[in-house]
């Protein structure tokens, strides 16, 4: 049932390292039907939420994701920790035991195990807490779902990741209704800690918090991370954020990875002309310093791409190649730098400008 | 008691002509099992019409309940146990929300139009089981007369305006099958197409990317031009408020604890917390750790004496600001208030962040 765009997928991002990464994802795609109105609610098109997306992610690092909103990163998280079945692609993980499984088509009772292993921090902290669950419950569940530990053990552990993550150990006994939404947030981290997880899909997971809550829970990340060989795949808007804590960062655009490269490069000089437009959009905290929108058009609608790249109605750089072929993700620059754009396409070096 | 204390007073000097909305000192408490947890105690401040007021703060410091409050929506266990809300409304006069009744018609109309809410949670403002459509077209009949064919179309344009694709196809899906994005777009829409005298806005765009995130700002920005209406807007990121607030408001532990203009504000904060917070921003911090507030919030079961700060602040002086009650917001500088007895000898340490935060 493989899609034949996976066949024309770009060749795999540069890995310096020898160790396989810890996980390899590639070409990997998630399409939703498009219901219609009325009796029976025909399908009447697809949305191509991920479509065609390959990465790697090494033990060990930090990956930013990041791109316009809809335009499949959370589908993409999703789709790694089998919350929801790839339409096709390959999510390849491999733990530290050598081994390698292919978690897009494993089948739930030999993914089970593997689940302790990749936690998610959701976005939305409000929905994804139970809200007749005592913060205790909710936190120690994970452990008490996987037979890891019960009574003062369990306890003991609640209470220690309550106060890593800033909560308190009497905060066991009250309910999230009880938390304002930067609090609920951390108790989504404690419950996704406890389980002392290699991988980490944070999703928008600072989003909520105080700048200052925010710096103390990136700095816990880091710490953790160090302490734990922790891997974070980092979806978020604020590129402040994910310029500080991400070590290298992918945009999304439309479904697909329109850059990837290492952070600091990415933010000296980005080359995707959908990255320069989201930089030039942070607003700076310094109101004579104004943040600049210099998109126009539509956004992008994933069940309605225009041929060519699906940048192009939007881009000032377009150029004709662009109205015609898909852009692949390549190395722009031989120097671990990725974007699919025609601009940047060592193929056609006389469009590159500097 | 009646609610129609709320006659206009056309008067010259009136505040009416300048405010939109004037709190004093509101306070809303939650009985809970541990006690009574005093989540806004004493808040005080006013909105300029037309403008734009910042409210930020700590997780939990009660920006939230502020808001909920000056629409009614707190829930049991949770009261108003006093202070005023003073909406001065173009359209329907002056009126202390704090005192309406339940179910009343000033209460419906409050709700129904002259100020409307986005919340922080898209989620919970959207209901699962209607249509996006139907939530949108819900919210224009709330308050207009028209068609279900004008509904439509307006619904549709207002759905386009907040930058969704394929509006027409997002009308009739479902709001689990839209991004977390389009969601508070569909949610931004609901609460624009009323054109409220007021917009709280609880974290707007907190889900969104920054470049969609300028337009809905701009959006705001063009709404509030075209109809007069006022926003207080609730965030976390001092980059959104130092784009587009007029003022700010500081909130730490259910008090505010320093309001002024947002440029003097973020070049030259003047209380304790207030100058945490700006260090503690990832834009300004460019080394391997972030600068942060060392401890955390108490919990409001167990505020300090004294300044409720005071563990926490660098500056805090024993027997000065660890007994008695909380600081009061005293005026310090033209249109600047703060909440700290030592604003004037700290002055200086300000600095470091004004020129930090110079691009
Ligand atoms: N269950 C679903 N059914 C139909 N369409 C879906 C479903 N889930 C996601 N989509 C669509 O897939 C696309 C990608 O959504 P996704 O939530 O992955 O975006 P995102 O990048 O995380 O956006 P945001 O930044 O707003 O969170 C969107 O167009 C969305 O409408
Ligand atoms: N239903 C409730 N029962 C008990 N306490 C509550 C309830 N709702 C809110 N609180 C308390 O009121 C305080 C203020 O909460 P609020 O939601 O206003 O915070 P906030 O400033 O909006 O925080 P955030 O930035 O995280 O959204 C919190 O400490 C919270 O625990
Ligand atoms: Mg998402
Ligand atoms: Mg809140």
């Amino acid at each position: 049932m493989r899609s034949d765009s996976t066949s024309h997928s770009p060749p795999p991002p540069a890995t310096a390292a020898a160790a396989p990464p810890l996980l390899s994802v590639r070409g990997l795609c998630r399409h939703f039907p498009i219901h219609g109105r009325g009796f029976g609610r025909k399908v009447i098109g697809t949305v191509r939420a991920v479509d065609d997306v390959s990465f790697d992610l090494h033990a060990g690092e930090t990956l930013g994701l990041v791109g316009e909103s809809g335009s499949g990163k959370t589908t993409t998280a999703r789709c790694i920790m089998r919350a929801i079945t790839p339409t096709s692609g390959e999510v390849i993980f491999h733990p530290r035991d050598g081994t390698a499984v292919d978690l897009a088509r494993l089948p739930e009772p030999a993914l089970k195990p593997l689940r302790p292993r990749m936690q998610m921090i959701f976005q939305d902290p409000f929905s994804s807490l139970n809200p007749r669950m005592t913060v205790g419950e909710i936190v120690g569940e994970p452990l008490v779902i996987h037979g890891l530990a019960k009574g003062d053990e369990l306890d003991a552990r609640v209470d220690d990741i309550l106060r890593k993550v800033g909560l308190k150990p009497e905060h066991r006994t009250s309910y999230p209704h009880a938390f304002s939404g930067g609090q609920r947030q951390r108790i989504g981290i404690a419950r996704a800690l406890i389980m002392r997880p290699s991988l980490i899909v944070a999703d928008e997971a600072v989003s909520a918090l105080d700048v200052s809550v925010q710096a103390q829970v990136l700095n816990l990340l880091k710490d953790l991370q160090a302490e734990f060989q922790l891997t974070y795949l980092f979806v978020a808007h604020n590129l402040d954020v994910v310029r500080h804590f991400c070590d290298r960062v992918a945009v999304m655009y439309a479904g697909r990875i329109v850059e990837l490269a290492p952070t600091a490069r990415m933010f000296e000089r980005p080359l995707h002309p959908y990255t320069k437009a989201l930089l030039a959009a942070v607003p700076w905290p310094d109101p004579e310093v104004k943040m600049k929108f210099d998109v126009p058009g539509e956004i992008a609608d994933p069940s309605r791409l225009p041929p060519g790249c699906a940048f192009h109605p939007r881009c000032k750089e377009c150029y004709a190649p662009c109205l015609r072929h898909r852009p692949e993700l390549r190395d722009a620059t031989g120097d671990g730098r990725f974007a699919a754009c025609h601009r940047h396409d060592p193929a056609h070096a006389s469009g590159v400008e500097n | 008691m009646t609610a129609s204390e709320s006659v206009p007073r056309p008067s010259p000097s009136s505040r009416q002509d300048d405010f939109v909305l004037e709190v004093t000192d509101l306070r809303t408490y939650f009985d809970t099992d541990d006690g009574v947890l005093p989540a806004v105690d004493g808040v005080t401040f006013s909105i300029k019409r037309g403008q734009t007021l910042a409210l930020v703060g700590e997780s939990g410091c009660g920006k939230s309940v502020t808001s909920h409050s000056l629409l009614r929506l707190i829930q049991r266990p949770g009261r108003i146990v006093g202070g005023k809300i003073l909406l001065h409304s173009a359209r329907a006069g002056e009126i202390d929300i704090a005192q309406l009744k339940e179910n009343s018609r000033q209460l419906f109309q409050v709700r129904g139009g002259l100020i409307s809410m986005i919340f922080q949670e898209p989620m919970t403002a959207l209901s699962p089981v209607h249509t996006i459509g139907d939530q949108v077209t819900e919210a224009i009949f709330l308050h207009q007369k028209v068609s279900v064919a004008e509904a439509r179309r307006l619904a549709i344009e207002m759905l386009g305006k907040v930058g969704l694709s394929a509006p027409e196809q997002r009308f009739s899906q479902y709001p689990h099958e839209i991004s977390g994005g389009m969601r508070q777009r569909v949610v931004i829409a609901m609460a624009l197409v009323c054109r409220p005298e007021l917009l709280i806005a609880d974290e707007p765009t907190t889900a969104l990317d920054v470049t969609i995130q300028a337009q809905i700002l701009s959006l705001i920005k063009t709404l509030q031009r075209e109809i007069g209406c006022s926003v207080l807007l609730i965030t976390h990121d001092l980059g959104v408020v130092a784009q587009t607030a007029d003022e700010v408001a500081v909130m730490y532990l259910g008090r505010i604890v320093e309001h002024g203009p947002v440029r003097e504000l973020l070049k030259n904060p003047r209380h304790p917390y207030t100058q945490g917070l700006l260090q503690s921003i990832p834009a300004l911090n460019r080394g391997t750790r972030l600068a942060s507030i060392p401890g955390m919030v108490p919990a409001l079961t167990a505020i300090p004496p004294g300044c409720p700060f005071h563990p926490r602040c660098p500056h805090a002086q024993t027997g000065r600001c660890d007994h008695g009650g909380a600081p009061p917001l005293r005026p310090i500088a033209p249109g600047r208030d703060v909440a700290c007895l030592r604003a004037e000898e700290i002055a200086g340490v300000a600095g470091e962040v004004a020129s930090a935060s110079g691009k």
